[in-house]
């Protein structure tokens, strides 16, 4: 009889302790001795997920003599200035990115390359402007390291880390039952109960992030729990997209205080107002562009957050600088100015 | 021969059905036909039942039952009426306070009615409940210290979820029902408030918690190793001490030169537990209330040490940048 016991009370234990990874975690310390600033990893996700964050190899770099693919080909917008050279190898490298399967024949009409006739296309040519802003206007954030379709994509059509605009009451009826737009076990904010589309306050509108006072005593700050929660769901956000802890950028002392906190941080507040820029500038532009199955559940344009870029990884592709292997992306040069694009 | 020794004998004692002392007048009879079960044995006293009702019984039973219900109802519309989601997301389902928006004005059903509504049959149950055990251990002829006790944890339950909230003019400021629910509104109210760990009283509520654990220990196991001698038996202790009672003093006075007595070690334990919550709840209350970010505080009051600096300097972007986050 007590092996029974011990057996029921063994199965519990195991069954119990089924969510949890395996053992032993690697901690590495970042800050002063005793203060909790530690980062943990699981060693083997690291394994396991570092295919993903490798880049690939890029081709042989073309030469910049020559005409320019604006002289040689149609319909050339945001890259004309290119030699030809530099610009089938960027087609070239953007085929492997975004569309290894499909090939030229994603974005193009391969009966007239010129012709804009598929939606791809045009959002294709949207998107090279948006990896030029970032890399020419965004460097707060992503340094000289920059970004390029591959960043995202990852031989993708789709970046696989996107997000819609979430219906507010999914179930039940105006009677009972309302989940206040959290308490459902979301990854968005890694199965906690927190509130789940964080993204529409903070990465679409301008709701303030910053809940806690900055006085010891009450000196006005209205700030609620619930808008507190709303916050940590986009901090929760922002841990599981980077794979790291909250100490990665904040001070385990005083998490609102930036004296003598990680600098990471400062980056990361860059980061918010680029994804804010860029979902707003670039991605809600192209909501006519979009054809429907593309789109959300309310209509909405497919919209980027933080796992976008960084899929789990500190810094995008662990930091491999194939950015500069591509010049042409680095710069706004020869591109036109956003607004004519949109109102084609 | 099997001895009946202490909590692992392999033998159970059980005398005969004890339908329990005559009461006296304006009680009403205890209900249920007691019976004997060996595994209740294993735990505890292997009788269960007979149990008293009673008006104030009942009432809790009723209040606490709709409290339940409507809390479970808007768990199960919120999975759309769907039993298997209810059961598989039961930890994550919860019923929200209103939002801050509505302050301490009654709010529509849905946005945090439900929430008022279980607030006050919950604290009318909680009321009952408390109002039964300070009669019970009346009739017992008994002191009140368990309803006293009950009080503390009242106390604690008020404020985070009426008292805090008026003071702070809205029900948005209270606790959610809910499993993780609850437990990540206490992250966020930590977070909001400036780091909960430099608030003195929650600081003095976890002495006392982690005091009880301890001092529950040590006199658990105190008691336990005196079993041989009979020590676990505290009326015959009360009666004629003995040498149980001896041995165990005697073995923290000469472990650590003092000693609880059998009345005082039980004054240290109820007051140990009592005052958790009782600091616990002076702690939130001040919270938002008097104090709104516990870490400058607490440097402001020299209890947060200054570290050194490991990292580049750093300064908030937004002054820099000239807008607010």
């Amino acid at each position: 009889m007590s092996i029974r016991l011990t057996l029921i009370a063994g199965l519990a234990l195991l069954t119990g302790l089924a969510g949890c990874e395996r053992v032993p975690m690697e901690s590495v310390q970042t800050g002063y001795r005793g203060t909790g600033m530690v980062q943990v990893y699981n060693p083997r996700t690291l394994e396991v997920n570092a295919a993903l964050h490798e880049a690939p190899p890029a081709l042989p770099s073309a030469g910049n003599e020559g005409p320019r693919a604006s002289q040689v080909y149609k319909n050339v917008q945001v890259l004309g200035d290119l030699s030809v050279g530099q610009f089938n190898r960027l087609m070239a490298s953007m085929a492997t990115w975004v569309a290894p399967e499909q090939g030229c024949a994603y974005c193009h009409n391969l009966g007239n390359l010129a012709e804009d006739s598929k939606y791809t296309k045009v959002v294709a040519r949207r998107m090279v402007e948006m990896t030029q802003h970032i890399n020419a206007d965004w460097q707060q954030h992503v340094g000289a390291t920059g970004v390029t379709c591959y960043t995202c994509h990852r031989g993708n059509p789709v970046p696989s880390n996107i997000w819609f605009r979430s219906n507010p009451q999914p179930y039940g009826s105006n009677f009972m039952g309302d989940k206040a737009g959290q308490n459902h076990p979301s990854p968005v904010v890694n199965l906690s109960s927190l509130p789940n589309d964080p993204f529409t306050p903070f990465l679409l509108g301008k709701e303030d992030i910053r809940v806690a006072g900055n006085t010891a005593l009450p000196s006005g700050n209205r700030q609620s729990i619930k808008q507190a929660e709303w916050t940590y769901g986009l901090m929760t956000h922002m841990s599981t997209a980077l794979g790291v802890n909250c100490t990665y950028c904040h001070n385990t002392q005083s998490f609102s205080k930036w004296e003598g906190g990680p600098d990471k941080r400062v980056k990361a507040w860059y980061g918010i107002r680029m994804a804010r820029d860029l979902n707003l500038t670039y991605m809600e532009t192209l909501v006519e562009t979009f054809p429907a199955h593309r789109k959300g559940v309310l209509g909405d344009v497919a919209k980027l957050n933080c796992a976008t870029c960084h899929q789990g990884a500190y810094k995008p592709l662990n930091g491999d600088k194939m950015a500069s292997e591509f010049p042409e992306l680095l710069t706004k040069l020869g591109a036109k100015p956003a607004s004519k694009v949109a109102a084609k | 021969m099997a001895q009946y020794q202490n909590l692992f004998t392999t033998v159970q004692a059980t005398g005969p059905l004890h339908y329990g002392v005559e009461l006296g007048h304006g009680n009403s009879p205890r209900s249920g036909e007691p019976l004997i079960n060996y595994w209740l044995g294993k735990l505890g006293n292997a009788q269960l039942g007979p149990i008293y009702l009673g008006g104030l019984g009942l009432a809790s039973l009723f209040c606490g039952l709709i409290a339940f219900t409507l809390i479970g109802m808007n768990m199960l519309a919120s999975v759309n009426y769907d039993p298997i989601q209810f059961v598989r997301q039961l930890f994550w389902l919860s019923l929200e306070p209103p939002p801050p928006a509505y302050g301490l004005s009654i709010p529509p059903l849905n946005q945090g009615g439900w929430w008022l509504i279980v607030g006050l049959f919950l604290t009318a149950s909680l009321f009952f409940w408390w109002a039964r055990t300070y009669r019970r251990a009346r009739e017992l002829g008994m002191g009140t210290h368990v309803a006293w006790a009950f009080a503390a944890a009242i106390w604690l339950y008020l404020v985070l979820g009426l008292f805090r909230p008026v003071l702070m003019g809205s029900w948005g400021e209270a606790v959610p029902y809910g499993i993780f629910s609850h437990l990540d509104w206490t992250a966020a109210f930590s977070l909001r408030y400036g780091n909960l760990f430099y608030n003195p009283f929650h600081a003095l509520s976890i002495v006392f918690l982690y005091g009880s654990a301890l001092l529950f220990a040590m006199h658990g196991a105190t008691i336990l190793a005196v079993t041989r001698f009979g020590g676990e038996r505290e009326i015959e202790q009360i009666v004629d001490r003995g040498t149980a009672s001896e041995r165990a003093a005697l073995f923290w006075r000469w472990t650590m030169g003092f000693n609880a007595t059998m009345e005082s070690i039980h004054r240290w334990a109820w007051w140990f537990a009592v005052l958790c919550p009782l600091t616990g709840g002076i702690g939130i209350l001040l919270t938002g209330t008097v104090v709104d970010n516990w870490y400058l505080w607490a440097v402001k009051h020299g209890v947060a040490p200054p570290y050194p600096d490991v990292f580049p300097a750093v300064t908030d972007p937004a002054l820099s940048a000239g807008g607010k986050p």
